[in-house]
């Protein structure tokens, strides 16, 4: 193993909690992770520390909170090897990252008939602001298949880029786990004049992200899934975009000018962050990559994959077929979200008594309905994984779920 | 394990292994109403036949945890023949039981009173409360049910 990872649970908190009598095994960090003691520590700070508002005030204190702000803006553009830190836009989160590129991007520059493909692995965050689009501009939505494993099926990859103006891809699966070749996609968009935007809150959290070696245009993710604080998320898009497209929102912060008669859009980054910023929640955000890189993202990756394959493998030595594991088995093509499928047990009463053995998994559709119809399921119970995860909770799961087919075999 | 065996109760798992009332009414002559919940994805359908203001059919049909589908299913055999008025009683009942307890659990006094004592086999569902997230399960069907009447009143 990389790391120690019982030296990672130390730096979370609420991991080690007394209230939870260290009997919680948290196995839910793709809906939200936990925060280590430092990103904590820095929130506080912050608001004990430094508080005022951003680029406003003239005094001190205002400006060690811009400084405070912009400096994380520098760690997060360095973190996904971004060249201009003007090139990452806050916002509330990847959703809003996303709804900004159609919004904006797209209101501008699609219409009837262009094509914006999406993959069948889609949350619903990537799909229902292209929806609206086809709404409101007649675009049209098309999708990449799945296989059987559920990798994209890009056999038929040139015929279903006829057409398309944006391919919009999970960095990775927030249900199957699966990871897309997304440089394969993005040079494939680029061949027929097309942008590529990735989804990438799945990605960025659990290995290094070179958006350069990605070769996407846009890179949409979330703060609170990356160790980071809810409220804050960011989109990366490449610099020449960003200062052609019109702003999002309108407001404070995002004008150089406003007169009775109009106003003239703010430089980039700060044309699409109107508003009071989420200052703490950035400066948190700032904290949480530098808590990652300490631990190394090549680490963090290789504990995934370790631990992945041993779940996989885990699961399977004990429930043989009466656990089904969606999506891809091959840890080179996926990542550390399980969504399974427990004997004839409902999802959502698997993770209930799971629950009532301090294990937390997620039961539900995952924001992703169309992938759960192609899959032929309302719901799975989805156990995901993270740095402060070890074989310990992996086998305590399994201990849960044997417990479950007992209590529902009664 | 006390909670989860009161959630689970064996009326409960025997509701929703051998779901009562399953299937579809022809519509018309019946009406028919569609439930989500959309925090975990459970869909359901309740088919009504009134007749001179009495249920005289009632099926569900979907795709559910326990809790949804037993709760459907012993709706289904609490209202059949009843009347129009006499259900909306019952419905008024099973949400007092729901809330009641919530109630209760916040602290307050109130205990299961009068008004939901007439309920049968859906008292074995008051555990679900001391489960908040599951109370919509718990729902779903009746929510339902309700859609239906509105059905009906547009008709």
């Amino acid at each position: 193993m990389s790391f120690d990872v019982s030296d990672i649970k130390k730096d979370f908190p609420l991991l080690s909690c007394e209230e939870h009598n260290d009997s919680l095994i948290y196995l839910d960090s793709a809906a939200t992770s936990q925060k280590p003691q430092k990103v904590i520590d820095v929130v506080s700070s912050y608001y004990e520390e430094i508080n005022a508002n951003v680029h406003r005030g003239a005094y001190h204190l205002a400006e060690k909170a811009t400084t405070a702000m912009e400096d994380a803006r520098e760690k997060i553009s360095d973190f996904i090897k971004s060249e201009r830190s003007e090139e990452i836009i806050f916002t509330k989160n990847a959703t809003e990252s996303i709804n900004l590129v159609a919004k904006s991007w797209g209101a501008a520059n699609l219409g009837e008939g262009d094509v914006v493909l999406l993959s069948s692995l889609e949350h619903h965050a990537n799909i229902v602001p292209w929806h609206q689009l086809a709404e409101s501009q007649g675009i049209e939505v098309r999708w990449i298949p799945l296989t059987e494993s559920g990798l994209l099926d890009l056999t038929d990859l040139d015929r279903l880029l006829e057409g398309v103006k944006l391919v919009a891809v999970s960095g990775a699966s927030n249900v199957l786990g699966t990871v897309p070749p997304v440089r394969t996609l993005a040079d494939a968009a680029h061949a027929v004049g097309a942008l590529c935007l990735v989804d990438a809150s799945q990605y960025v959290p659990h290995r290094p992200t070179d958006v350069e070696e990605l070769g996407c245009d846009f890179l949409a993710f979330t703060g609170h899934k990356m160790c980071g604080p809810t409220g804050i998320g960011v989109l990366w898009g490449r610099s020449d975009l960003l200062e052609q497209m019109p702003p999002f929102l309108g407001g404070g912060e995002m004008i150089l000018d406003v007169t009775q008669e109009g106003f003239t859009a703010n430089t980039i980054p700060w044309k699409f962050e109107a508003g009071t910023p989420p200052i703490s929640e950035i400066v948190g955000l700032g904290a949480a990559v530098d808590y990652l890189e300490s631990v190394g993202m090549n680490n963090v990756l290789e504990h995934e994959r370790t631990l992945t394959t041993y779940a996989l493998n885990t699961l399977k030595d004990r429930f043989g077929d009466e656990l089904i594991i969606h999506g891809p088995h091959d840890v080179s093509v996926r990542g550390g979200v399980l969504s399974m499928a427990y004997q004839d047990i409902h999802p959502h009463d698997v993770s209930q008594v799971l629950d009532d053995h301090g294990v937390c998994v997620r039961a539900g559709h995952h924001c992703a309905k169309p992938l759960m119809k192609l899959l032929g399921v309302g719901s799975t119970v989805r156990a995901s994984l993270y740095l402060y995860n070890d074989e310990s909770d992996v086998d305590a799961l399994a201990d849960a779920l044997e417990a479950t087919g007992k209590f529902f075999s009664r | 394990m006390s909670g989860l065996e009161d959630l689970y109760r064996e009326i409960i798992l025997d509701h929703y292994r051998n779901p009562r009332n399953q299937g579809e009414l022809e519509v018309p002559p019946a009406v028919m109403a569609e439930g989500f919940n959309p925090l975990c994805g459970d869909e359901i359908k309740v088919h009504i036949q009134v007749d001179d203001g009495v249920i005289v059919d009632i099926k569900f049909d979907g795709q559910g945890c326990s809790i949804s589908q037993s709760s459907a299913s012993m709706m289904t055999t609490a209202i059949t023949g009843k009347t129009l008025e006499e259900v909306e009683g019952i419905i008024y009942s099973f949400k007092q039981l729901m809330s009641i307890h919530e109630k209760s659990l916040e602290g307050g006094s109130e205990t299961v009173g009068s008004s939901t004592t007439g309920l049968g086999d859906l008292q074995a569902l008051q555990g679900v409360v001391k489960f908040p997230v599951r109370i919509k399960c718990a729902t779903l069907g009746w929510n339902t049910l309700e859609q239906c009447f509105e059905e009906l009143d547009e008709n």
